[in-house]
Formats: structure tokens, sequence, C-alpha cells
């Protein structure tokens, strides 16, 4: 196929439905985030419109400061698990059998459908004293009596990634699957081990896409807020609980949008970051 | 109640339950009284449901008036909506109920039209608690319903009912209570105002609360949960994985009723009473249909039926009920109820918020 830059502004015609899409779901939602932020909160009441900057001094404290770095710990934590599980996960399931593969993405694919509620409880339930895998231990003579592993930063950090690996997986997948076999070949005549070969080969060879996937998993465990309250003690709560908390608690949005501005900020700028240093990298 | 749904997907959930619930019960009733109608919102979910059952098809054979109840979301997202909507002109409801807080922050922005009691005569059953005024004396809403938050134990973990809230103090039970998660919903201040320093008079002052702050900070080793969501807690004090917290009074005894081993017990302090308003949006056309149902609510029959069938502590004088003493003691007690200071989640909301936010996270 012949690619021809657009001529008229009718070749644009395809791109006018997903922009518009994006400027009222979006740009639009967004900019009102922002200029919300700005407002005059008026306690006991709601807002007025304003240009202070009160909202965000409140949130620059060492507690928010704690706060928003938890947050960001959790988030990194989670991807770094998520890709060590899901990378040599998916480079197994790639060499396997069509239909062992459709087995397992149908199964992965299930786990999406899965609300955070019902995780969130599932994990509680199976972490409880009274009813959790301790149990089990306890019956097969490993403990001597059940104990709950919940609340704790375990305890989230496994709802976390149990949560975001199917999402890693197909994003991985993908990429792993179009992975030329015949550089393992070579890698393996010239006589590297199978995983020396893994770790010499096909991790390199996907490191723009194991990039991607961090910083995917990392965007999506920042939004998580109903996981550390399930699972965690009020100290594992992330940002976004109190965000929510000041947007439908304590009707205060100018600070819950300041809160979430610098929230995406911050976002932004590890992203950034991220990229930049993959970049340099690529270079040397 | 479940007027305290604590996650997003669960308020959805139950919105679009309320929804569908309510296009269909209200269907029938528009169609058999099309001239006369009211759009009430009711917390969504058990309270809307049990509404939908027991009294609005009762109140539209009495007056003709049609009712269509709308599912009012949680939190103080209801509010927001209703002054937006008002400040356009519209009313999503006509009659509400509110919260407390709720109604002191309308009464900021003059978002409750007037009641007149002279078109509302069983407003003198109502006990004087229950009637919302304007500081100059304007009545912004009628007591709908209250509950009582009280201490719960599973009765396995604990064989004796304990009779004090200094049980949530006591190192003997180290990280096994549950606890309400927002200083606006547990009223725990209060709590402990009333059971160490005499009364809830004693949060008038900044170091009152600062007192009752750092009482409040020995509790939190005792703490295992800080629960937004009911069902987290209920399932754990059921299996006795969490065995004390605060928990509402009637759906313990509703779950006690049901076989499981909990018990809620009225401290000797008196159990946290809060409640709910009917409240008028000024942007309502329906100023007469809102008093005959308002007026309809707060007949001591109807309160007796809330009483029985939904669970709620009645708003007007008990004497004027035909509640039997197990009745009332399902739902209330004679005990003095603990009555939050709501004026203080007004006044010093983001102060209070703050510090309590630091108590707990910190």
């Amino acid at each position: 196929m012949r690619r021809e830059a657009p001529q008229k502004l009718g070749d644009y015609g395809p791109l006018f439905f997903p922009a518009m899409m994006l400027i009222v779901f979006f740009v639009v939602p967004f900019a009102t985030m922002i200029a919300v932020s700005f407002f005059q909160r008026q306690q006991g009441g709601f807002y007025v419109p304003a240009f202070v900057f009160s909202n965000y001094e409140r949130f620059l404290s060492l507690f928010f400061a704690n706060v928003l770095g938890f947050s960001l710990m959790l988030a990194i934590t989670v991807a770094i698990c998520c890709v060590l599980l899901a990378v040599p996960f998916t480079y197994l399931l790639t060499r396997m059998a069509r239909k062992v593969q459709i087995v397992w993405l149908v199964a992965l694919l299930s786990v999406l459908s899965l609300s955070e509620v019902i995780i969130g409880f599932a994990w509680s339930t199976l972490f409880s004293r009274t009813a959790g895998i301790t149990n089990l231990l306890v019956m097969m003579g490993v403990m001597s009596e059940a104990k709950a592993l919940l609340p704790s930063f375990g305890a989230v950090l496994t709802g976390m990634v149990y949560q975001a690996f199917p999402y890693t997986v197909l994003v991985l997948y993908p990429a792993l699957v179009r992975l030329d076999p015949t550089l393992t070949e070579a890698a393996r005549t010239l006589g590297a081990s199978p995983i020396r070969a893994f770790f010499t080969v096909v991790v390199p060879a996907l490191r723009n896409t194991i990039t991607a996937t961090l910083i995917m998993v990392f965007i999506f465990a920042l939004g998580s807020y109903l996981l550390p309250q399930l699972l965690g003690r009020p100290q594992h709560w992330t940002l976004s609980v109190l965000i929510t908390d000041q947007a439908i608690y304590q009707s205060n949005m100018p600070f819950a949008a300041a809160m979430a501005v610098f929230l995406v900020l911050v976002t932004l700028g590890l992203v950034a970051l991220t990229v930049m240093a993959g970049r340099k990298g690529e270079a040397a | 109640m479940t007027e305290f749904l604590k996650s997003g997907v669960n308020r959805r959930a139950v919105l679009g339950a309320g929804l569908a619930g309510a296009s269909m019960l209200a269907m029938p009733s528009i169609l058999r009284a099309q001239d006369k109608s009211l759009k009430v919102g009711v917390y969504g979910g058990y309270f809307k449901d049990s509404f939908d059952k027991n009294i609005f098809p009762e109140f539209t054979k009495a007056t003709g008036i049609a009712v269509e109840s709308v599912a009012e979301p949680t939190g103080e997202a209801w509010l927001v909506q209703l002054e937006q909507a008002a400040k356009a002109g519209q009313a999503p409801a006509d009659v509400s109920m509110m919260s407390q807080v709720s109604m002191l922050k309308g009464q900021s922005t003059d978002l409750w039209a007037p009641l007149d009691t002279a078109k509302i005569k069983n407003a003198s059953n109502l006990l004087d608690r229950f009637v919302n005024k304007y500081p100059d004396g304007r009545i912004a809403g009628i007591g709908a319903v209250s509950w009582y938050i009280t201490l719960v134990t599973n009765t396995d973990v604990y064989k004796e009912a304990p009779t004090s809230w200094e049980a949530l103090w006591d190192p003997a039970n180290a990280d096994k209570l549950g606890l309400l998660a927002l200083v606006s919903n547990s009223f725990l201040l209060e709590v402990t105002a009333k059971t160490f320093f005499g009364g809830t008079n004693a949060l008038d002052t900044d170091e009152g609360l600062e007192k009752a702050f750092a009482k409040l900070a020995e509790v939190k080793p005792n703490v295992r949960l800080w629960y937004r969501d009911e069902a987290q807690f209920e399932q754990s004090l059921k299996s006795g994985e969490i065995p004390m917290g605060q928990y509402y009074h009637d759906v313990t005894g509703l779950a006690a009723a049901d076989g499981n081993p909990v018990r809620s017990t009225f401290p000797k302090e008196g159990g946290i009473q809060d409640s709910g308003c009917w409240a008028l949006s000024r942007a309502s056309q329906k100023v007469e249909e809102a008093h005959v149902f308002i007026d309809y609510m707060s007949q001591p029959a109807i309160q007796a039926i809330l009483s029985r069938k939904v669970g709620t502590s009645p708003t007007v004088k008990r004497e004027l009920t035909d509640l039997t003493d197990a009745e009332f003691a399902a739902v209330s007690s004679d005990i003095e109820p603990i009555i939050p200071r709501y004026d203080l989640y007004q006044t010093k909301s983001d102060w209070l918020n703050q510090k309590w936010t630091e108590l707990i996270v910190g």
C-alpha cells in the first residue's frame, strides 16, 4: 500500500471521530479539572470560581509528600513484579502449542472481567485467619496455627500484581510472538544455554517493549484506590484514596483536583525520564 | 445503613439497579395518577428498595400523589448535583433524604425551600432534634429516619458484652477493632468527648478538639480495619476475624437474627444517633405535594412501619407510636444518645479532616 500525505481536508476525515472523542472525553474533562484546582474552596459549602494557589499550597506538606512517595513506590514495585513474572511467563507461553496458548489467554482475559471489588474481597478472604490459605498450611503441618496475612503491604502488593498481571501479559504477548525464533536458535548454536539465551538475546531484543510495559503497569497501578483500602492499613493508602475522600466525602473538589493534577504531572515527569533514559541507553 | 456504600463500583452497581428498579416500580404509579406526582430521592440500595416496597405505594393510595423514587448516590455527591441543578432551575428530585452535614451545607446556599409547619400538622410529633432549622428559624428539613451506630462484638470471641465505649481503648483489644474511616461518619470525636471529657461540649474549643484527638490516638494500635465499605467489616465481624468495632445497630440485629454470632450493645455513654432529613429543593415546583408527603411520613404510624420494615429508629416521640418494647429495642434505646456535632463538620471540616487523616494514616 502506498502512503500519501493528506492532500485535502477530506483526507483527514477518518481522524475526525477519534479526535472528537479524545476532546470530549479527555481534553475537556482534564481542562475542567485544572481549572477547578485553582478555584476557591468554601468550607461548609461548595466552591467559587477564582484563581488561587491555596489548594496546591495545602498539598505541599511532608504528610502529602509521604503519601505521594508511597503511592509512586507502590506503583513502581507492582510494575517491576508484574514484568518480572510476565516476561518469562509470556515467553514460555509463546513457545507452547496454539491450543494451550488459547486456553491460557482466555483464562487471563476472564481475570480481566473481574472487578476490583471482587478481586479485593477474594484476596481478603484468602488472606484471612478464619478462612484463608494459612488454614491449608496448618492442615499440611507446615504452620502451627492459622494467622491473618492482612492488612499488610504484602497483601496489597499481591492483590495489585494479580490485577495487573493479565494486562502485562497481553501487552507483551504480540511482541514475543513476533520475536524471530532464529535469534535464540543462533544463540543456542553458538553454545548458549536456554536461560543464557533468554537473558542475553530475548530480553535485550525486547527492551523497548519491556520499558513500555513497565510504564503502562505503573500508570495502571497508580490509579488503584480500592485494593489498598481492602487489603492494607491506612499507611498503605495511596494518594488516589485521599483524592476520593476529598472529592466524594468532603466535597472539596478544588483540593481533590489539585492533588489529581499534581499526581498527573509527577507521573508524566517520571514517564518522560524513563523514555529519555531509554533513548540515551540506545544511543550509547 | 446503605448511606455509606464506600466504593465507586458499588455505588455504580447500586445506581444501576436502583434506576432499573425505579423505572419498573414507578411506571404503573405514573399511569395511575398522572396529574399529581412527586420525585423523592432516597439512598440507593436497601433503603430505596424498602421504601418502594413498604411506603410509597401506600402513600400514593392515601393521597393520589404518584411517587417517582430516585436513587441517591452516597457521600455528598447528591448535594452537589442538587445544588448545580438548582442553579439551572432544575430539580432532579423534589424531596430528598439528606444527611445532617449535607443539610447544613445546603443551608449555606439557601438550597432548601423553607417548609411551612402549618401544612405539616404531624411535625409536632417530632422530637425537637429532628427539626432542621436555618439560623433565622426557617425550617429547612424534617426528620425522615434515624439510626444508631453502636458497639458491636462477636459473641464467640467476647462471651460478655462490653458495657462502655472505653472497651475501644482497652489494651487487651489490640488489633481487634473495625472502625469507620472518616471523621465525619465515624463520630469518634464525639464518642471520645462523651466517654472521657464529660460530653460533646468538650469539643467546643480547639484545645478540646486537640485533647480529643490525642485521646483518640491511643485507640490506633487496637484498630485492625478502618472501613469505608460496610460489607468489609460486617463479614469480618461475623467470622470473628475482627471481633469488635462500631457498626449499625439495626443491621447487626438482623445479622444476629439470621443466626450469626454477633451482638450490638448500647454502651452506657449511649449509642451514636445519626439521622436523615426530608428537604425540598428550592427549584422544585411541587411545594404542595412535598408538604403532603412530609406530613404523611411524620405520622407515628408510618414511623412505626419504618421501624418494623426498614429498621430505622423513629423520629417522632416514642409514646406516640405503637411499637412494643421488643420492637423499639430492635431499633433504638432509652439511653440518652450521643448526638454528632454536625456543626463542626461544617465550620471546621477541612481542619478536622486533615487532623484525622494525619492521625490514622501517619
